[in-house]
């Protein structure tokens, strides 16, 4: 008979190695759902994980894409895991990213043609400020009326859908575009182009960004007073308050982080990779994010690798589309399944499995 | 003695041992149980009382060993094979749904409930035949803590048990409805159920108990008949060594330190309770012992001086200034501290380390940081201070708080607050739970800290503990606070009655 028992204390060895197994678990199954849609599972396994880092032809074109695909996702994960560790659900980050790209592409818009070398921060700044405003919808509903933040979140998600195809077809349409939807192309105004730094790496100031972020939440998480306080809400809220915590500011600091951040990825995705405002540009980044978030313990590291094999993910699927022709919904069931693993696996950490010969 | 014992013996236990990762819980624990008999399982915190019910229960399995109940081997896989074998447990801590009526609790506890007329008639029934009284229409959120263990009693007793389990039972009762409680054993034994007795009260298990089992260190050190051996025998044998008795010079009181002027606190929990109008004042050397049954504002009295609720009315005054709108960290600056009583939770977070728990209330008076950036070094020594100074019994400061007994967390909770110099100090059930000697260590370090001239304020649901160690005695009875009375030659009759309101409560 198996058994689950009850760890004394949550497994630190077993916190780490989940991911890793909850990866291993995913192509596994995920081998076998290509086998049974006719495809060669090691060979598919192999184009998604290994082909696009070392493939001759294509490792040059895919290894830049890795650091422009992760950026996004590990700065949006960074803020959400401040509040997942609070037991703050912010799930609206997509809504957060997209009113952070209107908000910089328009600031930035509004001076073109002008070439300032200030524009560029300024954009940085009114994209925080745009997902930070969106966060503080739900913040400030929670806290003055005690509304579910989760709920709220993801549905201004919807609203900032609709916000995108409004402003794309009015607002911020460019106007020499004859009339098709879709803002100026920002690689057309150097002053606000969010460039490669280094040519030909996919390093962007959004990757900058990003790995400035994993220093900050490390930094904050481990060695700061508000991190301690972030984590004892998570564990433990009464023990928050008697420590001194005010929650209400609390849920709006990691509310208004995780929407800062969130804003500014929108910004230099729009600024950068996808060159403009237009009706689908977002692509998921901001939902894909809280998988990042678990898949990295929370943990800024972890998120920092998570990030990266999850942006792997991404470019893999899309070469195995090219290569193999798999569906692109067989690269999101792949991802939904590295959750599902992940979140199964981690029964591990807070129980040991114990095989025992007596049967009930 | 035993092999005689174990002839007509109602559950006999063989060898039962029981390892943890790191800790032998019960290492070859065999003893035996007569029917009719009230059998007392006595020994410290971590002796491994409560994994030995467990297993009786089936909430636990046993690594080796045997059990036969009437001669038959008895090997519960679940708790609802447990009492289908005749064996009930009332738990120490209640499980019971407050939004619900007395009826439907037990109904959801029962593995066939009858139907809902018939199970009210049982209850009203049982209630009568045992001198439990209980009215099975109301809800559960409204009874008093020695009313919910009746829920808990009755439940058990509609099984029709052969052998109920009882698991501090006292702890919350006022010593009348230990009296009640006490009769309805009587009569349950009387009638052929054995009961197995777990306490720390040595006074009541020399009352009520024919047979005593002593447990230490998960091994079983002694039998004997508590009826022919004193308190201090019985905890002698449990403790291994001496105990502890704490001493004080009786000094004279100096100025008042902590003032509460008629405060009203509305609380913010479904089934909390207000506080309404309570006045005291504490003077520096003093303390002051603070009685009342569980849930007539003891949570609130401690939160109203900590800082974490707002009062609705009436001043706080540390040395005469106004400290009703500082928060609970400007309170510790001012070296007033507290210790709530749920450990798990609220004075301590369960899966943080002993560190992370130490900057919890240290932050502020160790200065554990500097520009908001935390000083783990200092942290951590400050932790280690209080594991040392304390007698808390864990491998090192970065064991998490869960993995620790009940009383060591307790020890770590007390002289987390005692080490950072507190000139007022409140503690809520400061040994709840605890072993004898470190019981006795806490209270001292409580005495110790007002010889040193701190106001000191002990709720307790320990009378005794409370006599002990109070200056002045006063009691919470629903949200109000009886004026205190020198602790010097009151009786605990005096004490129940301002414990109930000054009124007698009537007899069932």
């Amino acid at each position: 008979m198996i058994r689950l028992e009850k760890r004394p204390s949550p497994s630190r060895v077993w916190a780490a190695m989940t991911p890793v197994l909850a990866v291993v678990a995913t192509m596994i199954a995920g081998g076998f759902l290509f086998w049974m849609l006719g495809k060669d599972p090691l060979e598919s396994i192999r184009t998604i994980f290994w082909d696009p880092l070392f493939h001759e032809t294509f490792g040059p074109y895919s290894r830049p894409q890795l650091l422009v695909k992760a950026a996004p996702l590990i700065l949006i994960a960074i803020g959400l895991s401040l509040g997942f560790r609070a037991g703050v659900w912010n799930i609206g980050a997509e809504g957060q990213y997209i009113m952070g790209a209107i908000c910089g592409a328009g600031v930035g818009l509004a001076f073109f043609p002008a070439d300032n070398p200030l524009i560029f921060p300024t954009m940085i700044l009114a994209g925080a400020l745009g997902g930070w405003a969106w966060a503080m919808i739900p913040g400030f509903l929670k806290v003055r009326f005690g509304t579910n933040e989760i709920l709220v979140s993801l549905m201004l998600v919807y609203v900032a859908e609709a916000l995108l195809a409004s402003v794309s077809q009015g607002l911020l349409q460019n106007p020499d575009g004859m009339g098709f939807p879709g803002s100026r192309n920002f690689r057309d105004f150097p002053a606000a182009h969010n460039a490669e730094i280094f040519t030909n790496t996919g390093m962007h100031w959004g990757v900058v960004f990003a790995f400035v972020a994993v220093i900050f939440a490390y930094v904050l998480l481990t060695r700061h007073m508000l991190g301690f306080h972030v984590r004892l809400t998570g564990e433990a809220p009464r023990a928050a308050r008697f420590a001194g915590v005010n929650p209400t500011r609390l849920v709006l600091f990691c509310l208004g982080t995780s929407g800062a951040l969130a804003g500014m990825a929108g910004m230099f995705e729009v600024s950068g990779p996808a060159g403009q405002i237009s009706i689908d540009f977002n692509s998921g980044y901001g939902f894909t994010a809280i998988i990042v978030a678990f898949l990295g313990r929370l943990h800024p590291i972890g998120i920092l690798l998570a990030g990266l094999l999850m942006a792997l993910t991404y470019i893999g699927g899309e070469l195995a589309q090219l290569m193999l022709g798999l569906p692109a919904a067989a690269i999101q069931m792949f991802q939904g399944m590295l959750m599902f693993f992940l979140l199964a696996m981690d029964m591990l950490t807070n129980y040991r499995i114990r095989f025992s010969m007596k049967t009930a | 003695m035993e092999e005689i014992r174990a002839q007509d013996a109602l559950l006999t236990l063989e060898g039962l041992t029981k390892a943890y990762p790191g800790v032998v819980a019960n290492d070859d624990v065999s003893f035996s149980i007569l029917p009719g008999e009230v059998h007392a399982l006595l020994g410290e915190n971590g002796a491994g009382k409560s994994t030995l019910v467990k297993m009786i229960y089936g909430l636990v399995k046993p690594d080796q060993g045997e059990m036969r109940l009437k001669g038959e081997v008895f090997e519960p896989y679940n708790p609802a094979a447990a009492r289908a074998a005749g064996v009930a447990m009332v738990f120490q801590h209640f499980s019971l749904f407050d939004a619900l009526t007395v009826a439907e609790n037990i109904a959801l506890g029962m593995d066939n409930p009858p139907k809902p007329r018939e199970l009210t008639s049982q209850i009203r029934q049982v209630s009568e035949a045992y001198g439990l009284p209980l009215d099975p229409k109301r809800t559960v959120g409204d009874l008093s803590a020695g009313e919910r263990q009746r829920v808990e009693i009755i439940r058990c007793l509609l099984q029709d048990p052969k052998l109920l389990i009882m698991d501090e039972p006292t702890s919350v009762l006022t010593p009348h409805e230990v009296e009640i409680l006490f009769e309805t054993l009587r009569k349950l034994t009387a009638e052929g159920t054995a009961i197995l007795y777990i306490s720390h009260k040595l006074e009541e298990i020399r009352a009520l108990c024919e047979h005593a089992t002593i447990l230490r260190l998960g091994k079983v050190v002694d039998t004997c008949d508590p009826r022919e051996k004193s308190a201090r025998e019985l905890a002698e044998m449990m403790v291994g060594t001496s105990l502890h008795v704490p001493e004080r010079d009786p000094s004279e009181p100096g100025d008042v330190v902590i003032e509460m002027d008629h405060v009203s606190l509305h609380s913010h929990t479904a089934f909390g309770t207000d506080l309404k109008d309570v006045s005291l004042a504490v003077r520096a050397g003093e303390v002051v012992g603070i009685g009342g049954v569980a849930g007539n504002g003891q949570d609130e009295f401690l939160s109203a001086l900590s800082g974490e609720a707002w009062l609705s009315s009436g001043e706080v005054r540390l040395k005469g200034t106004c400290i009703a709108n500082l928060r609970p960290n400007q309170r510790r600056a001012l070296a007033v501290l507290s210790a709530p009583e749920e450990r798990l939770g609220h004075s301590a977070a369960p899966d943080m380390s002993l560190t992370e728990n130490a900057l919890l209330t240290a932050a502020v008076r160790q200065r554990l940081t500097k520009r908001g950036f935390l000083r783990w070094g200092k942290t951590e020594s400050f932790a280690k201070d209080v594991i040392k100074e304390f007698d808390v019994r864990t491998p090192g400061p970065d064991n998490a708080a869960r993995s620790l007994s009940g009383g060591n967390l307790q020890k770590f909770v007390i002289g987390r607050e005692v080490l950072q110099k507190p000139e007022v100090l409140v503690v809520n059930q400061p040994t709840w739970g605890v072993d004898a000697s470190a019981a006795a260590a806490i209270r001292q370090s409580l005495l110790d800290l007002a010889a040193d001239g701190a106001a000191v304020i002990v709720i307790s649901q320990d009378l005794d503990e409370l006599l002990e160690i109070a200056d002045r005695f006063t009691a919470l009875y629903e949200g109000k606070l009886a004026d205190p009375v020198p602790t010097k030659g009151l009786t605990v009759e005096t004490i129940g009655l301002m414990m109930g309101g000054g009124e007698e409560e009537t007899a069932a």
